[in-house]
């Protein structure tokens, strides 16, 4: 009995030293050179970051701790100091942010479009239109099941704005759910219901393999989706890493990462999932 | 059903071509849930113990604490501890959030209730005459708790296996204090939740299997401990 006790206080004590130590020299490596990158979940998602991330850290030794959630809430981050640099992608959120002094360099990366994604037999009808907004009047009209991601994202806001120009307020409808979820789980859900949903159309080339959606209707200027990356402004937040976010805005936007972007993608999907951008003003997209 | 034959290829697959990412993400689950597991041990016993062996004004309420305890939600343990840590929050000074120890102390906050819940029942359900036996025999007070302590191997230790099931399999709070940050702080939870929403269902099956297998073997080896013939 004695022998059981003593034997296991020591294994343990050891074991659990053993773990500390494997934890913590992790962090105390990592504490001074952190950068948060708050984003969307469509840069994760297609694997984007997983390219860029490597490069940029083992270019400039900083360490890009990238947190993927909704644009409104990346932006809500930067908002509160917690995050240093934002790549997002939901036009007037951003413009308020950086009207608010919250967000500083304001800069345009690359965009791609959305896309309205359904079932094949298209039970609305919009197959083939040219305006989104049409689109979703139909949709509306028929009271066929639309998907929203409801999660204030980049995608949603998307789709609020589309709603407001189609002057339909499609909230608590019966045909008109809210997942709450990523782009991912949404477009599964709506595959699952035989459903519409707005989507991004690098998530969709990244999922199709599995989905039985058609693309109904694409390239209406009112469906592009423009990426910008955003400093939050260290005046506002002192513990901000203003070099860390300065830095890799900045390789954002070099000539190295617009090569990339250009061919992200190509070899898996058979076409780009995003087009580089960078120095371009935002109406000259899209034409 | 051809995704669920595909996921478990899949998860031989990255388990016998030893797949450095997935071993990398398998090896720091352990890790994570093995330190958050031995810090609520060391917590929930000891805790659960005096409160089994004590009377103080408002005990039962003491124990529906660590009842409900046990059933934190780790959503809101994450929401919690990601506040606490954030930069500008009231302990932002430590800069430990999105870090794999943000992880083990979400971690260790969910599973020590579980412990001392257990751990609680566990010696309480012991013979009240043991005690007064044991101290007659000329044992100290901490002999007796020691005594009580390995009398009471079997609950004790599935206390301990019950804490580590609840943080192995938590994502609620390790994607939120932790991040998912790739090669860094991406656990087996949180890298199924992103495969699926990657699409990549065969994936997030493999992980699934992978991190069932991992339990499996952790239990295991608890068990052998639990069930073995107590050396006399």
């Amino acid at each position: 009995m004695k022998r059981f006790g003593k034997i296991g206080i020591v294994a343990a004590a050891l074991l659990f030293i053993a773990c500390v130590c494997y934890v913590a020299p992790e962090n105390v490596m990592a504490k001074q050179k952190n950068v948060i990158l708050a984003t969307t979940t469509s840069t994760q998602d297609t694997g984007l970051l997983d390219v860029l991330n490597p490069i940029f850290e083992k270019k400039t030794g900083y360490f890009v701790k990238t947190i993927s959630v909704g644009s409104g809430q990346a932006m809500a981050m930067g908002k509160k100091g917690e995050a240093d640099v934002l790549l997002v992608h939901s036009q007037d959120a951003e413009k308020k942010l950086v009207a608010e002094g919250y967000g500083i360099n304001r800069r345009l990366v690359m965009h791609n479009d959305y896309i309205i994604i359904g079932p094949p037999g298209d039970p609305a009808g919009i197959k083939g239109l040219k305006s989104g907004t049409e689109a979703f009047k139909k949709i509306a009209s028929a009271q066929s099941i639309f998907m929203s991601r409801g999660d204030n994202s980049g995608t949603n806001a998307k789709e609020k704005a589309i709603w407001k120009k189609a002057e339909i307020n499609p909230e608590g409808q019966k045909w008109y759910q809210q997942t709450g979820l990523g782009m991912g789980q949404t477009i599964a859900i709506a595959a699952e219901k035989k459903a519409y949903t707005l989507a991004d159309r690098g998530t969709y080339l990244a999922l199709k393999k599995n989905l039985g959606l058609d693309i109904l209707v694409e390239g209406d200027a009112i469906l592009l989706n423009i990426y910008h990356v955003i400093e939050v402004n260290p005046d506002k937040w002192p513990k901000v890493n203003a070099a860390g976010a300065k830095a890799f805005a900045d390789f954002m936007v070099s000539k190295q990462v617009q090569r990339i972007i250009k061919t992200f993608g190509v070899d898996k999907y058979g076409s780009p999932l995003f087009f580089p951008d960078a120095g371009k003003k935002e109406d000259q997209l899209g034409k | 059903m051809d995704i669920i034959v595909e996921g478990i290829k899949q998860a031989f697959v990255l388990l016998f071509t030893l797949d450095p990412e997935v071993l990398g993400i398998t090896w720091l689950s352990l890790k994570i849930s093995g330190t958050a597991t031995f810090l609520s041990m060391f917590i929930g016993v000891s805790v659960g113990t005096v409160v089994a062996l004590t009377k103080f004004p408002g005990r039962r309420f003491v124990v529906s604490l660590i009842n409900t305890g046990m059933g934190l939600p780790p959503v809101v343990v994450g929401l919690f501890v990601t506040i606490f840590l954030w930069r500008n929050g009231p302990l932002g000074f430590l800069e430990i959030l999105y870090t794999p120890t943000a992880i083990i102390i979400a971690q260790t906050v969910i599973a020590t209730p579980i412990v001392m819940g257990i751990s609680l029942a566990a010696i309480q359900a012991l013979p009240a005459n043991l005690r007064l036996q044991i101290l007659a025999l000329g044992a100290t007070r901490l002999q007796m708790v020691w005594i009580l302590v390995k009398e009471a191997r079997l609950p004790l230790l599935a206390a301990v296996m019950a804490g580590f099931g609840g943080v192995i399999s938590e994502v609620g709070a390790s994607i939120m204090v932790g991040g998912n940050i790739k090669g860094y702080s991406r656990v087996l939870t949180t890298a199924t939740v992103m495969e699926t929403g990657k699409g990549n269902f065969d994936i997030a099956m493999a992980l699934g299997i992978i991190l069932m297998l991992l339990s499996f073997i952790i239990n295991s080896i608890l068990t052998h401990v639990q069930q073995r013939e107590r050396p006399r």
